[in-house]
């Protein structure tokens, strides 16, 4: 029986704006009066280190989406994207940013990155249905390379039980005035790009 | 009013709604954004909030304003409590004025810690009772309520929440802050204040006759819940209860649940439940505290009820999750398992663990440090970001907070002939490296002490502290000097160096080295995150055509630094400190 009208797990690298997407969800799901759970990554992980942010719209139990139970899988990062791939229902769908970030082990020559090839094909045997997008560009486009988490947010609305206009308004409670005009266009080309 | 919101601001929000007149803690994940948020939502009430310098500070100045008069509240992570407890045990037996509440925020699986002891077992040792919030919902209506019952039973209250409790986020309902009036005046009043032998002895008494009132009292919280079903049964304390009843939900089983939610346990629920079932499952993160009282219960009331628990399937570390949960119960009700999904990621995934940020000033300092006291060298650690250049050779141990100073001096005073040079950070020198170093002045210990000085509390999330001259609020204040508190406490040696000069520091660290006697150095530089923040640009370094590939500035480890084909090149999160070019 499920518990939950629809489980997110949203990756990325600390410092991508994974928190923000999360908190955007949660406001609008707040304002559709829908009961809202989510989990976030803080502290001593959050240098540099890989983090996971868990929202579960219409949902009163558990803060954490289960292993096999995300519907919608959101990836700022390709390798993340991989690492948190478990987490995705076999019915899922994985929205996949496609500008890798480098961790230090990779810097130093200890590990190699692997190929977006090399994350596709098991990402893709994981769920029903995987979309990447250069969100990076995107959000470039959008004048500011810092709101590839918005672009990544747009993709999404697609996905998720809350209409936009509430992700709009939340959007706008988030973000700081002067960057919210550069941010709703983000947020507009995200959204073309899964259309 | 209805918001989505994180744990710790809601257990902000309750403590806003019963009035409380002072939050004094220090910041330790999973636990800052308590006092942070009550920074942003302050405003005009009046309330005293602190950074204080340590967690037993915070507690006995929490302590004093309760005696006041005014609702207080402490903050910490669950190993500040460790620093408290001195305090904390004592509070029990001298009783509050207006309520008191000590807030130990666990952190089970050690995500951000060193331990994942169970604060539980703290409050059952002083025998003061302990709320167990499931979420932040509950988390915000205990730190409301927590007063009220310190209030009537003249005792301090912890609220315990779990990482996943204050650092998740659920839409919570709160009212608006209450402003307390009334005399805020110290009523002196030795027999409960003073705790000579004379007046602990009947105080002692009077706190083990306070257990049973309490426990009837805290039968009829509403955050117990008992619904008795099937004959087998689950009862399942603070976080643990949801994952249950998201399990039932799931599995669609008719078992009987018994939720907790506070500490002394509700003796006739647990009755109640035992009476109806011949098989209870106990499920609580870490300590077996719940199921150890089910068992000395079923003893008594049905001998034959099969108890499960942390002997068979529940692990007694780390932290559940709903589908752990789920698996216990449907063993337990001979139902089919969840194989948890892998994506086989491993194999072709690189580590990304948390790391030094580029441009940290810890790495130069480190890397100095190293070039300078040598490979044999021991090098005693302390708790900060610091502790995550663990690769860098000059991380040795971690302990506790302050930890590194004083095992510095054991390991000398035990007969270790090589360089000792300890390193902590300027805000852990501050809430417990001082009476270390004093102790290493005092009996001659002859090393090298280094305070890595970012001037801020970085790990946390920035927090200010004495020697950054800004209050928790953001007032000005004092300053205090590190290098005028390091030669007080008795330092013969004591100098400054800035760690992105490196010829300059490890000058430094070579005197400091040579010196006879206990020698302190200051690696003074701000940390990378706030200087970008307050708008600092420095520019972005770069590698001429010439590199011949050598890769020695690899070992620097600077995310900054990246190595393609048979060159380095810098990548655009360079801050520019312009160090991995001297080493």
């Amino acid at each position: 029986m499920r518990t939950s009208e629809c489980d997110i797990v949203i990756v990325g690298v600390g410092g991508q704006g994974v928190i923000l997407i999360s908190d955007v969800i949660g406001r609008a799901g707040v304002m559709a009066a829908k009961p809202m759970r989510g989990a976030e990554t803080h502290g001593m992980a959050q240098r540099g280190g890989s983090v996971i942010n868990h929202t579960r719209i219409g949902c009163r139990y558990s803060p954490m989406v289960a292993s096999g139970g995300a519907d919608v899988l959101l990836a700022l990062e390709p390798a993340e994207a991989l690492r948190f791939a478990h987490f995705l229902s076999p019915e899922g769908v994985a929205l996949v940013n496609t500008g890798p970030v480098l961790p230090v082990t990779v810097t130093t020559g200890k590990f190699a990155y692997p190929s977006w090839e090399e994350i596709l094909a098991p990402l893709s045997g994981l769920c029903r249905e995987v979309k990447s997008m250069d969100a990076t560009r995107l959000a470039r486009q959008a004048g500011t390379a810092q709101a590839m988490n918005v672009v990544m947010l747009g993709a999404l609305c697609r996905y998720i039980p809350l209409p936009e206009d509430l992700l709009q308004a939340a959007l706008s409670e988030v973000v700081p005035g002067r960057y919210l005009e550069a941010n709703k266009k983000a947020f507009s080309l995200g959204k073309a790009e899964v259309e | 009013m209805r918001e989505y919101l994180l744990g710790n601001a809601a257990i902000a929000r309750g403590l806003l709604e019963a009035g409380v007149g002072l939050v004094a803690g220090y910041p330790g994940t999973p636990s800052s954004e308590i006092i942070e948020t009550l920074v942003d939502l302050k405003g005009d009430l009046p309330l005293h909030l602190e950074w204080s310098v340590n967690e037993k500070v915070a507690l006995e100045v929490a302590a004093g304003a309760s005696w006041t008069g005014a609702r207080a509240a402490a903050t910490m992570k669950h190993v500040g409590l460790n620093v408290a407890a001195d305090p904390f045990m004592t509070l029990a037996y001298l009783g509050v004025g207006a309520g008191l509440v000590v807030i130990s925020a666990d952190d089970p699986y050690c995500h951000s810690s060193q331990n994942e002891q169970d604060s539980r077992r703290y409050a059952q040792f002083a025998s003061i009772p302990c709320l167990d919030p499931a979420d932040p919902q509950e988390a915000k209506d205990m730190a409301a309520y927590g007063f009220e019952l310190s209030e009537k039973f003249n005792i301090p209250v912890m609220l315990r929440p779990t990482t996943r409790v204050s650092h998740a986020r659920a839409d919570v309902e709160y009212q608006y802050a209450k402003c307390l009036q009334g005399q805020k005046q110290f009523v002196k009043n030795p027999a409960r204040r003073v705790a000579l032998p004379v007046h602990a002895r009947p105080l002692h008494t009077e706190l083990l006759e306070k257990q049973a009132k309490m426990e009837a009292e805290l039968e009829k919280a509403p955050w117990n819940k008992l619904q008795l079903r099937g004959s087998t049964g689950i009862i399942a304390s603070g976080i643990a209860g949801i994952y249950a009843e998201e399990a039932i939900r799931d599995l669609d089983e008719d078992v009987s649940l018994l939720r907790l939610g506070c500490y002394p346990m509700p003796h006739r629920l647990i009755v109640r439940m035992l009476e109806h079932v011949s098989r209870v499952m106990v499920l609580e993160e870490l300590e077996p505290v719940v199921e150890e009282q089910v068992e000395r219960v079923a003893r008594k009331v049905n001998p034959t009820v099969e108890i499960l628990g942390k002997e068979g399937s529940i692990p007694r570390e780390g932290e559940l999750d709903f589908l752990m949960v789920r698996n216990a119960i449907a063993r337990m009700q001979g139902l089919a398992e969840r194989a948890p999904r892998s994506s086989f990621a491993e194999k072709i995934l690189p580590p990304r663990p948390p790391a030094l940020c580029p441009g940290c000033s810890h790495r130069a300092t480190y890397y100095a440090m190293r070039r300078v006291f040598g490979k044999k060298a021991i090098y005693p650690s302390d708790i900060g970001c610091y502790t995550m250049a663990v690769g860098m050779g000059t991380v040795d141990t971690c302990l506790c907070m302050g930890g590194s100073i004083t095992l510095a001096s054991g390991i000398r005073f035990a007969g270790e002939t090589e360089g000792i040079c300890a390193s902590l950070g300027d805000s852990t020198f501050l809430h417990s490296g001082l009476t270390g170093l004093m102790n290493a002045a005092y009996n001659k210990a002859r090393i090298t002490v280094t305070i890595l000085d970012n001037s801020t509390t970085a790990m946390t999330g920035h927090q200010p502290h004495p020697g950054t001259g800004v209050t928790a609020t953001g007032e000005l204040t004092v300053q205090v000097s590190l290098e005028a508190l390091a030669r007080a406490l008795g330092a013969g040696f004591v100098e400054t160096a800035d760690p992105y000069d490196m010829e300059a520091t490890m000058d430094c660290f070579q005197r400091a080295k040579e010196f006879d006697g206990l020698s302190v150095v200051i690696a003074r530089q701000p940390c990378v995150i706030r200087a970008r923040r307050s708008g600092g640009k420095r520019k972005v370094f770069s590698i001429g055509a010439d590199c011949g590939g050598c890769r020695v500035c690899l070992e620097f480890g600077c995310p900054a630094i990246e190595f393609s084909g048979d060159a380095a090149r810098i990548n655009n999160l360079c801050t520019g400190c312009g160090v991995c070019a001297k080493i």
